[in-house]
């Protein structure tokens, strides 16, 4: 294991490995239904605002929006 | 029993340390341990006259305490290092401000790294762990984890970082590597900070009850990671003496300076870009009262930003003993890095789209727009001076001083004032800020401070790249380096007064929080709603 071999594991497999893995996550992002997950998603800042949400119910952080 | 094994080991820290500093080699280490026997005599005392009356804590509510601390500290250490900034930028413009006196002590080569770690890691650090640990609780609905004792442990942990990094570096131990200039004693305390910090976060959001991480955790928890790989690997050194400030690093030469450039640039990318990313991802909706405008964007954006930051280190050693390849790789990721960089410009500043009038009436969302459009600016600027042509003219110059206080100044202390002034009514459960005229007055003193600073610089900066490298017919350079420090005297002048006028509106920002606190009419009983802003 010396530098070499480092040097061309990095710019060959791992470079590729780290492309296809970015790549899937753009894939990933517009995947069908994302939408409606990302709309409640980006609402999290604006619940939860005073107090955590209670520890019986774990949905229940959720307003009633939906 | 928890109680009495805090005991055990704060009375051996205090005196360990009291043996330490009977031990020390050198005045830094002795005042250092002096510092942590104190620090430890006093938690102690704490510990001991706090036994068994603490109040459990209540989970259904959030921890606060900390990040009031947290906001404390941040307005505190920022007017410091903005006061610091102007003594050393007006001992540039007038070296007679280095006294006789207090030579070796205070000047400006002992002030400017206590004046860059102020402002970074004092005033930024804090802001980020206190917005950090207010974010992370209300994005996961859940309180903050390990309890009152892991999140007080992190905030004065940190902060005693800080005091013994800044007496430190006055008395003269520094291990000369920029940004990362704490001597080994140092460095060993800010990691075990560093990994309460890392639990107390990553801990909140396993016990989270949002199915979803938000996205401003992501990038909190990137700069957390981050920030303790590169901390670890740049400071690998060995103590010349376990009773001494002193120590040698593992790597030398071309690799020193790639392993300190690595960690460099990656602390302005994950600790002053991800870090505040995070700030900008939940203030600026907060503020705007709209949610992000494409959180698609926004993972894009991520993945993007933590997959090409880290290559960028090597443009800051163009035309050195580094080989040409790693150089060019460093260039050709900077400039890539454009793309996520102004991709979160533009999820940031479109947040306020349908919104756009609030500009108008709220100061703080003011501060927002132009701390992200700041962040645009210094990250178009930044990818074009690392492209090697242009950074053969601005290299060494003021240009890069520049570049770097309109990212700091612009959008990492424009975001933070933003941020601050969003909190303090919600921490101290105040009816709004107490004067939205003083916030205006502070927008425009810092605007107008960073544009005089930013402008001065590059006329500085490219006026003396282009002194240096005058030639005369016969191939004889022109100038003189002390030429060149005599032409840029005005702009220093200028630039000093942009200091003054950014200094004035951080105080003026203190002002109006302890008056918030203090005068502003108690809020009863805090409605879902969020208080107008106007």
């Amino acid at each position: 294991m010396d530098y070499h071999i480092l040097r061309e594991f990095a710019d060959s497999w791992f470079l590729i490995f780290l492309f296809t893995f970015f790549l899937g996550i753009v894939v990933w992002v517009f995947r069908p239904g994302a939408r409606r997950t990302y709309e409640d998603t980006s609402a999290i800042p604006f619940r939860n605002e005073d107090k955590p949400a209670s520890s019986e119910e774990p949905g229940a952080s959720r307003d009633s929006k939906e | 029993m928890w109680d009495y094994i805090k005991l055990i080991a704060l009375g051996l820290v205090a005196v360990l340390a009291a043996i330490a500093a009977g031990n020390a080699r050198d005045l830094a280490y002795q005042v250092n341990a002096v510092e942590v026997m104190l620090a430890a005599a006093i938690a102690f005392i704490w510990v001991l006259r706090t036994m068994g009356s603490r109040q459990p804590v209540a989970q259904n509510e959030y921890f606060d305490g900390v990040v009031r601390a947290g906001v404390i500290a941040t307005t505190f250490w920022g007017v410091v290092g903005f006061l610091v900034a102007v003594i050393i930028a007006f001992q540039l413009a007038y070296p007679a401000l280095n006294f006789e006196w207090a030579q070796g002590y205070l000047n400006f080569g002992k002030l400017r790294p206590l004046h860059t770690s102020a402002v970074i890691f004092a005033f930024g650090g804090n802001a980020l762990i206190a917005s950090s640990f207010y974010v992370v609780q209300r994005t996961s609905a859940a309180r903050l984890f390990g309890g009152n004792g892991l999140g007080w442990f992190v905030f004065w942990g940190y902060n005693l970082f800080i005091v013994l990094a800044a007496t430190g570096y006055i008395l003269g131990a520094t291990q000369s590597k920029e940004y990362a200039e704490p001597e080994w004693y140092v460095d060993i305390w800010l990691t075990i900070v560093w990994v309460a910090y890392l639990a107390a976060f990553l801990g909140t959001i396993f016990k989270r009850k949002e199915p979803h991480i938000y996205v401003a955790n992501w990038f909190y928890l990137s700069f957390i990671v981050t920030i303790a790989m590169l901390h670890i690997v740049n400071n690998l050194s060995i103590p010349v003496s376990l009773f001494g400030s002193k120590s040698v690093q593992v790597f030398s030469g071309v690799q020193d300076a790639m392993t300190q450039w690595w960690y460099g640039h990656n602390a302005v990318g994950f600790f002053l870009t991800a870090g505040f990313l995070g700030m900008m991802y939940y203030f600026v909706p907060k503020q705007a009262e709209r949610p992000v405008y494409s959180y698609k964007l926004s993972i894009v954006h991520f993945w993007a930003l933590i997959f090409l930051y880290i290559w960028a280190g090597p443009h800051h050693l163009h035309y050195t003993a580094l080989p040409d390849w790693a150089s060019t790789l460093g260039m050709v990721m900077s400039v890539i890095l454009w793309m996520p960089s102004w991709g979160g410009m533009i999820n940031g500043l479109m947040t306020l789209s349908g919104a756009w009038d609030k500009l108008r009436t709220d100061p703080v969302i003011r501060m927002m727009v132009v701390s992200v459009g700041f962040y645009g600016m210094s990250t178009f600027e930044g990818p074009m001076m690392s492209i090697k042509a242009v950074n053969s003219l601005s290299h060494y110059t003021d240009w890069t001083i520049g570049h770097v206080h309109s990212g700091a100044l612009g959008w990492n202390g424009m975001i933070t004032f933003g941020t601050l002034y969003f909190l303090v009514p919600r921490l101290w459960a105040r009816e709004g800020l107490y004067s939205l005229k003083l916030v205006s007055w502070h927008f425009w003193l810092s605007t107008i401070g960073i544009v005089l600073y930013a402008a001065s610089m590059w006329v500085a900066g490219i006026m003396q790249g282009l002194m240096w490298r005058e030639v005369d017919s016969q191939g004889f350079l022109v100038n003189a380096f002390a030429d060149t420090v005599a032409a840029m005297h005005p702009m220093f002048v200028v630039r000093g007064l942009g200091g003054v006028l950014y200094l004035t509106g951080g105080i003026i920002m203190a002002y109006n929080l302890y008056m918030t606190v203090a005068r502003q009419p108690r809020v009863e009983s805090r409605s879902v709603a969020a208080v107008p802003a106007e």
